[in-house]
């Protein structure tokens, strides 16, 4: 989020971060942990109502942002689910929403409004299982078979996959990545639910077993959707990043006033040299992956050249140093941090997931040196 | 007003936008300074023979001459003491339009930050006429007499007395740790003028002239060859008053915003600074520095060092857009200058990370080279690492000043608050 947000953009992250405060409490969010779908419809529908599925999509389309800038607006409602570990399937939706308004056909179009309004969930079959993990490995396969496609393989993890209606698959076909939407309900797609680190986003795993689809079903250029698929890639990082922020800022603030209160050996555990330090070291790290994100946001926007490698950059950063925080802010905690019934391990859980999907640190360094190099 | 800026149309009462400054500046800067492709890691000044390092100081004036009779030099100085009076925004966007240029960025620190923008805040008008232009104009170059060498980040502590002699000062003592020293101008010194009252009351700052008999200037050979630290050692020197910058005895209240002028321009996020930023720097190089460097060390293809060259160059662009956050927080009025610290601590982070990455990039080659190899000179500036972490404030002190003054922690506690400074306890005298 940006040091600075005009007047709209305040009002919309009060509006969002009110709503989540009544309807995403901690004791919420442990409830929901039981419910297969991690949300309720109605939640969605209203937070689609604040504008949480509208950003990514232009005016004509049904869209809207708030500040015309719409990644940076998202980082607003990224950075809150951040700070509340809100439920419901804010990546996925907004990619795909953004996928459709950018390459869909007039038909594809259709989608646009019942996801805006939060009536329909949609999920991005990107990721592969291993061997095939690496971050932008596509093997799944599109074989043109009597005007139509037929396709094979498996991804996984595929956020909200059990619960969206609609699918966007990235796929290979002989000329090169192409991508196609259809129902989750299509013959053959089958949805294997998987266990999640965090207690109420949703993952699973999906096969696609010769799954026939029209023609119509491609989206964008068959063969040469790798643009597209960079486009969606950063902005899952964008909101990624944002997200992890918003959970650490959270985190870091709840951890520096325990250790005002704490008292050990008769002082309290902000008096002792040691842990100031590590307080500070933290606030870099905050600081840093601030201002990765808002660089990260505006090129994403402006679709500058440089934008691969700062997504990258922002992830490699933000997802090991944040991480650290977290686990640090656990070890300030003492015990009391590694317990079920403090709340640190709800935003743990969070930055966990969103280190180890769309590409772990480690993958997006080998992708910096492959632009670089 | 310059001549570049009334073909641009522009009046003193409206400000230019900073998209017609940087396109301005990209004609200009095309038109009148030299590209370069040198190496983004350069070797810095101190290393040559001493006829090399006058000619690089000498090349320095002249092209900020240049810069100032382009309408360019100080872009965030007022314009009544020869700046362009412009924004921040102005200055980054310079920043990066001047990526690939030779610029002369010797003036930068500390002849810019800390000693023009101190003296910008609490000089006379009489000091800031007579020095600010002549600073930008490239005719004054000049050095902090800060540290001394009976402690380092204790500043405050100094030793070194101005005693009054009627309308002079005559000074005594040894300041360290200033970068040539030997070819600079003039000094900004932090002075102990009164023992008698607790360390941070009996401090002033004084201008003194580098080059006149009783300032003894000696130079320090480090660990990697490098001769540009310099000691100066002052024997009975006489400085007017008029050379007193602020109050008799107030000089700690300068010393914190020098400090903070100092860390600011340390973490990259000074207005003053004019140059390059990192990490457009490395962008307008050809090749990647890590890249060129594995390359060299025939390592390019091995995963490991590839996960290096993506880890360099990840922290440096987190440094540069740290920076960026802070001086337009700062500007903003939204984060307090305090925050400087967060960026002089990145930029130590970073850099140590960064001299290890290069180690690990070519392996045996730090140890035992052949000259011209291009691995040449990782092992001996590895042996300096530590210098990113020490010079302009430890990062113990950044530490220090985050967890205390930025996040309001407990301030550690210490003996030397009130009682009279001639009371506190000191180590043996140093040299």
């Amino acid at each position: 989020m940006e040091v600075t947000l005009d007047d709209d953009q305040e009002f919309f992250r009060q509006t969002t971060a009110k709503f989540l405060a009544a309807e995403a409490s901690p004791a919420t969010i442990r409830a929901l942990a039981a419910n297969p779908d991690g949300f309720e419809p109605a939640y969605w529908r209203q937070g689609a109502e604040l504008g949480w599925t509208s950003l990514l999509v232009p005016g004509e389309h049904g869209g809207g942002s708030i500040s015309g800038r719409g990644v940076v607006d998202l980082t607003i409602v990224a950075d809150a689910f951040g700070r509340h570990i809100a439920p419901g399937p804010l990546i996925p939706t907004n990619v795909v929403a953004a996928a459709i308004a950018r390459s869909g056909t007039d038909d594809q179009r259709q989608h646009l409004g019942p996801i805006i309004a939060g009536d329909t969930m949609a999920a991005w079959c990107f990721s592969e299982p291993a061997p095939h993990d690496g971050l932008g490995t596509v093997s799944v396969r599109a074989t043109a078979d009597g005007g139509g496609f037929v396709l094979s393989g498996v991804k996984s993890p595929v956020e909200a996959a059990g619960q969206a209606d609609i699918l966007l698959v990235t796929a290979r076909t002989d000329d090169g990545l192409t991508q196609f939407l259809l129902p989750a309900a299509t013959d053959g797609v089958t949805v294997a639910p998987l266990r999640s680190i965090d207690l109420v986003r949703r993952y699973a795993r999906v096969e696609l077993d010769g799954v026939r689809v029209p023609a119509a079903a491609a989206i964008g250029v068959v063969g040469g959707a790798e643009a597209d698929v960079e486009r969606q890639l950063q902005l899952a990082v964008v909101m990624q990043a944002a997200e992890m922020v918003g959970a650490a800022e959270k985190t870091f603030a709840f951890t520096l006033e325990w250790a005002f209160d704490r008292y050990s050996f008769g002082r309290p555990l902000a008096s002792y040299q040691e842990l100031k330090h590590r307080f500070a070291d933290m606030k870099m790290w905050l600081e840093a992956s601030h201002g990765l994100t808002s660089a990260l946001a505006r090129e994403v926007q402006d679709e500058v050249p440089g934008a691969p490698e700062t997504a990258s950059a922002a992830k490699a950063y933000i997802g090991d140093h944040l991480a650290e925080l977290m686990q640090d802010c656990v070890q300030i905690h003492g015990g009391i941090g590694l317990t079920a019934d403090h709340d640190i391990h709800l935003y743990l859980r969070r930055v966990t997931a969103d280190r180890s999907t769309y590409g772990v640190p480690a993958d997006h360094r080998q992708r910096i040196a492959a632009l670089v190099s | 007003m310059t001549d570049t800026k009334r073909e641009s149309g522009v009046t003193d009462t409206e400000m230019e936008s900073v998209e017609s400054f940087a396109a301005r500046s990209r004609a200009w800067l095309a038109e009148n300074m030299p590209r370069t492709d040198g190496p983004a890691m350069n070797r810095g000044f101190g290393f040559g023979s001493d006829e090399e390092e006058l000619a690089a100081v000498k090349r320095a004036r002249e092209m900020q001459r240049t810069l100032f009779d382009g309408g360019f030099a100080g872009i965030c100085f007022p314009r009544e003491y020869g700046g362009q009076g412009l924004t921040t925004r102005h200055q980054q966007a310079f920043n990066v339009e001047c990526a690939g240029y030779e610029m002369p960025s010797l003036f930068n620190v500390p002849t810019f930050v800390p000693c023009g923008a101190v003296l910008l805040e609490f000089g006379t008008e009489e000091q800031k006429t007579k020095h600010i232009p002549a600073m930008l104009r490239g005719e004054e170059l000049w050095m902090q007499f800060l540290s001394e060498p009976s402690g380092g980040s204790d500043v405050a502590g100094a030793l070194t007395t101005a005693v009054r002699d009627g309308e002079e000062w005559v000074v005594n003592g040894s300041k360290i740790w200033t970068t040539g020293a030997w070819w600079s101008d003039y000094g900004l010194c932090l002075l102990r003028t009164n023992w008698d009252v607790p360390k941070h009351r009996g401090l002033s700052v004084f201008i003194i002239k580098i080059q006149q008999p009783g300032v003894e200037v000696q130079r320090i050979e480090m660990i990697n060859g490098s001769r540009e630290f310099c000691q100066e050692f002052m024997t009975d020197v006489r400085v007017p008053d008029a050379d007193r910058v602020g109050e008799i005895d107030d000089g700690w209240t300068i010393g914190r915003r020098w400090m903070f002028h100092e860390r600011n321009a340390m973490g990259g996020g000074s207005p003053f600074v004019s140059g390059p930023a990192t990490g457009h720097r490395v962008e307008a190089a050809r090749v990647d520095p890590y890249v060129a460097l594995a390359r060299s060390a025939g390592r390019l293809e091995d995963p490991r060092a590839r996960d290096l060259i993506g880890e360099a160059r990840t922290l440096q662009r987190a440094a540069t857009e740290l920076s960026n956050r802070i001086a337009d927080g700062m500007a903003a009025g939204a984060f307090p200058d305090t925050m400087a610290a967060i960026a002089r601590l990145m930029s130590a982070v970073v850099g140590i990370r960064a001299a290890n990455i290069r180690l690990d990039l070519v392996g045996a080659a730090a140890a035992a080279w052949a000259d011209g190899d291009g691995v040449a000179g990782v092992g001996t500036n590895y042996l300096m690492r530590q210098q990113a972490a020490i010079g302009g404030g430890t990062t113990e002190m950044a530490r220090n000043n985050i967890s205390e003054r930025v996040l309001g922690m407990p301030r550690e506690r210490t003996l030397d608050k009130d009682v009279p400074f001639r009371e506190v306890p000191k180590g043996p005298p140093a040299r």
